[in-house]
């Protein structure tokens, strides 16, 4: 017996509807495939090759295809639906690895699973499944679509712990009218329930931790590899410049970054700046690396452009619970944020996610965090972040 | 829903005669090894197969030695034929390239012109140019345009330079009329499923005389040159198929004309699509062509949504379709290569089976450039 019934809100009737549902071989993806299937669509599954498997984990001869694609297929196979594999290995070298490394060599610090699903699953994969006639796109995301007055909304998932909104607030509106995110309204546990329900065999298979191309974790490797340049050593200095100790290259420091920084000092020591063309990391007390206001560019917004002025939550990172902020300034491509109240900046290349309570109005690319001139820290040079480079 | 198999290059239903004569096989008690009762009896229908595919081919049987697969008769030979210099074609099957890629010595891959049929001055100068004992490997037609190579005026070429030639002649039972007399080469390999017969079972003919080395070591079957228990189902399937074979190429003449109004039909749909290697002799059944503008993925799932089965370039393991070697070589743009897809007919194949076809990629054609000149997509 269905347990959790996916209404997809379509036009056509359940049995005439062919929806495209993108596979990782992950257990949200396998039960939300399942669940669709259950629910009486036509599910059509598909699964992206993104990255040579075996190359990226750095083992040679292993096959293209990793296990989760095998698992994806293996999934279909049982439920009796159509998979289908594409190769998008080309595509996502070019819009979202490369993308990464070079991000990462000016000093960022980017999330390519945004690029990810903006480049790639939300206009490429959604273009092949329109052309193939489809009725909708789903995917495994926490994230909840609300048909509201002007049009679908994106809100938070009901799981707050598992919402992955964040990730896809560069979603437009028109994607978002193709897509569907029917684990939005799900906890993780009850998922998982399903899964084993439907013994899909994937249930207890563990959550993807990392970045999916960089398997190990080891970012700094890959950055290195793809961006000779941007793993020179250089110095550590203090906010006077005076030079602290040595590093390997920028690409291992991350804004806000504490650990493993390597130098003694009887305060805390945080990294508040990177110039990666003077190979610089600048550390200093966690004073030094609090802002208040935030200048976003690439902006998005998922409905009417948001009144400057008005009171949202922000969030500062993916794990970010998000804090209180007022819109200051307000266009179709970037706004100005400010904080309620200082938080410890966050590195170029984030992304700053605006809500209404539940309802995600949209968003950009932190290009620069800074604390107001009237609350700079005596004795401390005021500016904290990098510029970051337009793109 | 009607559906269409149109693609037989990959792999031929099995006809029910074969059917037939493996399930009888399977009740087959005893090794073929076995000095018993039950043990000549299996021995006799491997024989009795044997006999068949080397009718196939104009080998005497004991010129046949039976493998699991076309890609192990492809290993045994490159590895086995005792050259350490290959000469091969860019557009073989991977089984041969990269087989002959992967071992010790010299391969050297020869061009082939924009038909995809190999340069023979290519070929000859490759013999010219060095003394070490050469192997040459040329596939009879290839899979993927059913280009016929000169394979007999090759052969002339290679034993004039001192070198042996191997002929990959997998796509032509029951297509093309051919005989290991006529092509004179020193080694030929088969596969039963594409012409009929039970997957898992292949053979490389050996001409008597031809040096081979076994890859496959253990026990003494097929006169040394491959251990291993005979797959007696798969064999007797295979010698069935070889033994039905000639009906095929008597209805050769029926699937060529059945492909060439399936071209001429797309043709008028579409004027600017391109049939690769349409000036070159082609096996009567394939036709590889493009849908302008729409990616090979795009079509074979879409027609594969439709009941039409055909494929595009060489599928890897994992189902993702790669550029095609063989249309790369043959000098296409890999942005005209990836609109490509192939079609390809085979004994069971009727005039309906067309007509499902040009129905679903009229309707997929009709529907995406109904979608372009609405501007939902710019291009795909």
């Amino acid at each position: 017996m269905t347990r959790f019934d996916i209404d997809l809100g379509l036009a056509k009737p359940r049995a005439e509807s062919r929806v495209v549902v993108a596979m990782s071989g992950g257990v949200d993806s396998s039960t939300v495939a399942a669940l669709v299937v259950e629910s009486g669509y036509q599910a059509i599954g598909m699964t992206l090759q993104l990255y040579d498997h075996g190359a990226a984990i750095g083992k040679k001869g292993a096959c293209c295809a990793g296990q989760d694609i095998h698992d994806a297929r293996r999934i279909a196979d049982r439920l009796g639906f159509p998979h289908y594999v594409l190769d998008y290995e080309a595509r996502f070298r070019r819009d979202v690895i490369e993308d990464f490394a070079d991000a990462y060599a000016r000093g960022e610090t980017p999330i390519p699973c945004i690029r990810c699903n903006e480049r790639v699953k939300f206009r490429d994969l959604l273009e092949t499944a329109r052309s193939l006639g489809a009725d909708a796109l789903v995917t495994g995301h926490y994230a909840r679509r609300i048909e509201g007055a002007d049009g679908p909304e994106l809100h938070r998932a009901v799981d707050a712990a598992r919402d992955q909104s964040y990730f896809l607030f560069a979603t437009t509106r028109a994607q978002l009218d193709f897509l569907r995110f029917p684990l939005g309204g799900l906890s993780k546990a009850e998922v998982r329930a399903e899964a084993a329900r439907l013994s899909l065999g994937v249930a207890e298979k563990p959550d993807s931790q990392d970045i999916c191309f960089v398997p190990n974790g080891s970012y700094a490797s890959l950055v290195g590899r793809l961006k000779p340049g941007a793993a020179e050593p250089g110095a550590i200095v203090d906010l006077a410049g005076r030079v602290l100790g040595r590093h390997d290259g920028t690409i291992n420091f991350t804004i806000g970054q504490r650990r493993g920084i390597g130098v003694a000092a009887p305060e805390p020591l945080f990294v508040v700046r990177i110039e990666p063309e003077a190979h610089r990391v600048v550390v200093g007390p966690r004073a030094a690396l609090m802002a208040r206001r935030i200048e976003l560019r690439a902006a998005n917004w998922l409905g009417a452009l948001p009144g400057e002025g008005r009171a949202v939550t922000a969030r500062l990172r993916s794990t970010h619970p998000g804090v209180g902020a007022r819109i200051e300034r307000v266009d179709a491509t970037g706004a100005t944020i400010r904080l309620d109240e200082a938080e410890p900046a966050t590195a170029p290349g984030q992304a700053c996610v605006l809500y209404d309570g539940l309802h995600l109005l949209g968003g950009g690319w932190i290009a620069r965090m800074a604390p107001e001139a009237v609350e700079a820290i005596p004795g401390i040079e005021p500016a904290v972040a990098v510029e970051a480079a337009s793109a | 829903m009607n559906a269409a198999y149109l693609d037989y290059n990959a792999t031929a239903p099995v006809k029910p005669e074969v059917a037939a004569a493996v399930a009888r096989a399977l009740d087959l008690v005893g090794n073929p090894s076995s000095v018993h009762s039950y043990g000549r009896a299996a021995r006799k229908a491997v024989e009795d197969a044997r006999e068949r595919v080397a009718a196939l081919t104009g080998a005497t049987p004991a010129e046949v030695v039976f493998t699991a697969s076309a890609t192990e008769a492809n290993n045994l030979v490159l590895a086995g034929a005792g050259r350490t210099r290959r000469i091969v074609t860019a557009i073989e099957h991977p089984a041969v390239l990269k087989t002959a890629q992967s071992l010790p010595g010299e391969t050297v891959v020869l061009p082939v012109d924009g038909d995809g049929v190999v340069a023979l001055e290519a070929l000859e100068a490759a013999l010219k140019n060095s003394t070490t004992p050469t192997l040459v490997a040329l596939m009879l037609a290839n899979n993927e345009t059913g280009a016929v190579q000169p394979v007999a005026e090759a052969t002339r070429l290679a034993h004039d330079h001192g070198a042996l030639i191997y002929c990959d002649a997998v796509q032509a039972p029951g297509r093309l009329a051919f005989s290991l007399a006529t092509l004179g080469v020193d080694y030929l390999c088969l596969s039963a499923h594409k012409f009929a017969g039970p997957k898992g079972v292949g053979a490389l003919i050996v001409r008597d005389g031809a040096p081979l080395k076994s890859v496959v070591i253990g026990g003494g079957q097929e006169r040394g040159r491959r251990a291993g228990t005979e797959n007696v189902p798969g064999i007797v399937g295979f010698g069935e198929a070889a033994w039905l074979a000639p009906q095929d190429l008597a209805n050769a003449p029926r699937l060529a004309r059945l492909r060439d109004r399936l071209e001429s039909r797309l043709l008028e749909i579409e004027p600017r699509l391109h049939v690769f290697s349409a000036k070159a002799p082609r096996l009567p059944n394939t036709s590889c062509l493009t849908m302008p503008g729409v990616q090979s993925e795009m079509q074979v799932m879409a027609l594969d949504l439709a009941g039409v089965a055909v494929s595009a370039g060489s599928a890897c393991s994992s189902g993702k379709v790669e550029p095609s070697h063989v249309l790369r070589a043959s000098g296409v743009p890999d942005a005209v290569s990836g609109c490509a897809i192939r079609v390809s007919l085979g004994w069971a194949t009727r005039e309906e089976d067309i007509e499902t076809f040009l129905a679903a990629w009229r309707a997929l054609y009709a529907g995406l450039t109904n979608r372009w000149r609405s501007g939902i997509s710019s291009a795909l």
